[in-house]
């Protein structure tokens, strides 16, 4: 069949498994016993905003139902490159709440019909001396990876090698490094 | 299973598939004929294949050198990377090498035998004319040429034209001389079979190509979910490439079937020969594009 799509130019979305973003409060529990990284408390979804009605109709539902519990403001902003973020927050000590709401947006534009416009999901985590980590999720490849910025749009890639270590029995972790996008200027990160 | 906006043109499959069953018939007898009629021109089959084999495994340095092209790191172009990075990582295909020709030209095209072995070429022309949003529409159109594989299927599809075109041209030298086998007579009907698959061959791939032009202007703007931002970059670049004296645009002639938009406008028998769709056909198939989009599910 692959054959035959590559012949008619037909590309099928991926399908994409969003069950995986609730095993990332065990992740968080192994950073914090075996890295020293405490949750930040913010987290955020990366999708691209499509034109029309439908999606911002959506968009704006998701807002208001993730803001319906009382808790901080979700909040949504643009990057350079034209991707939007929808960054929300948690007491820090609420992994579990702040996955649930990554999830809820995540499964939101799945139902919508905009599953192929996510890009990723990203939790935020801080060490006591001031270094932060982002846990990624890539929606499309159903896998995770850590990005460390540094000042400067470098990357701690040792860091980031040592968390893979880290967390390899918690998540599935994306074994091709050349997928581990950077994501500079990401909320909740440096 | 999740619902999902992405969907097939069905019309647009069909007319692909039907304009690939033709020429795979077309070949199949042409090739059948060359086999009875005659041994030696097997051979040049066989070495004409060969020519075209290279042609598409060589496509990327080829067409990097012929637009003198250089391939620039993300140091070198942090923005551009940025947002082929991003739309690879939507599209979950692998990143192709990036490229910058240094011409007022402005297009793009995507070359490469495979997936893993592409390139996305952009020019200084088009990176000044367009806006972030335009020329992400624009590297999402060349993104789904690699993920179709249109080098490929366009380099499968006119390698045996390509022999016909060859015995057109010089068969007449090779089979004049060789009168033992019953003679000339026999040569000027597998001369004149040539001509008319040439012609033929040259018609349906030209129908092919416009066929994938089509098709990856609709992944294209599926992937990034703004169909008007690509009509709007179609629109700048096709009414740039207009004004072009065509004489500064020769060189580019061989590149012509890899570009977002043909470098070179050709006196058209009703779009037969064109090998991209007409402004308008591609502005109204992503009206379509932006207007499912905008539905309710």
């Amino acid at each position: 069949m692959k054959f035959l799509d590559a012949l008619m130019g037909r590309t099928k979305p991926v399908k994409a498994n969003l069950d995986a973003l609730f095993a990332i409060p065990q992740a968080a529990l192994t950073l914090q016993a075996g890295g020293g990284f405490l949750p930040t408390g913010v987290g955020a979804v990366c999708y691209r905003a499509n034109e029309g009605a439908a999606f911002a109709t959506m968009q704006t539902d998701v807002q208001q139902l993730l803001d319906a519990d009382g808790g901080p403001a979700v909040e949504r902003s643009t990057d350079s490159y034209g991707f939007t973020w929808l960054v929300c927050r948690q007491e820090p000590d609420q992994v579990s709440e702040l996955v649930t709401e990554l999830h809820t947006v995540n499964r939101t534009l799945e139902d919508n019909g905009f599953g192929p416009s996510l890009l990723c999901s990203q939790v935020g985590f801080r060490s006591p001396d001031g270094r932060t980590l982002g846990l990624v999720y890539l929606y499309k490849r159903g896998t995770f990876y850590p990005f460390a910025p540094q000042p400067g749009e470098r990357r701690d890639n040792a860091l980031e090698l040592q968390v893979r270590g880290l967390v390899a029995g918690d998540v599935p972790l994306e074994s091709d490094l050349g997928r581990w996008l950077a994501l500079w200027g990401a909320p909740g990160l440096g | 299973m999740a619902r999902t906006r992405f969907k097939s043109d069905r019309g647009l499959t069909a007319r692909m598939g039907l304009v690939g069953f033709l020429l795979a018939a077309l070949y199949l007898g042409f090739g059948a004929y060359l086999v009875y009629a005659s041994n030696s021109i097997a051979v040049g089959a066989i070495i004409v294949v060969a020519l075209a084999w290279g042609q598409w495994y060589f496509s990327d340095k080829m067409a990097l050198a012929a637009m003198r092209a250089r391939v620039v790191t993300p140091e070198q172009a942090p923005e551009l990377h940025g947002m082929i990075d991003r739309l690879c990582a939507l599209a979950d295909m692998p990143k192709p090498r990036v490229a910058i020709a240094d011409t007022d030209l402005p297009n793009a095209f995507a070359t490469g035998r495979s997936p893993d072995h592409a390139v996305v070429c952009v020019t200084t022309g088009i990176l000044r004319r367009l806006d972030a949003e335009e020329l992400e529409g624009v590297l999402s159109h060349e993104l789904a040429h690699v993920a179709n594989r249109d080098v490929a299927v366009m380099t499968v599809a006119s390698a045996l034209g390509l022999l016909a075109g060859f015995i057109t041209r010089w068969g007449l030298y090779f089979g004049g001389g060789n009168r033992d086998r019953g003679g000339a007579p026999a040569f000027i009907v597998i001369w004149l079979v040539s001509i008319l698959v040439y012609a033929i061959s040259f018609l349906l791939t030209r129908a092919l190509s416009r066929y994938r032009e089509l098709s990856a202007d609709r992944c294209g703007a599926f992937l990034t979910g703004k169909p008007s931002a690509l009509a709007s970059a179609l629109t700048k670049i096709s009414g740039d490439m207009a004004r072009i004296p065509s004489r500064d645009l020769r060189a580019a002639e061989s590149m012509n079937a890899f570009f977002i938009a043909p470098a070179i406008r050709t006196a058209s028998l009703g779009g037969l020969i064109d090998s991209h769709p007409p402004l308008e056909k591609r502005l109204e198939q992503l009206a379509r594009v932006s207007a499912e989009l905008g539905r309710p599910l």
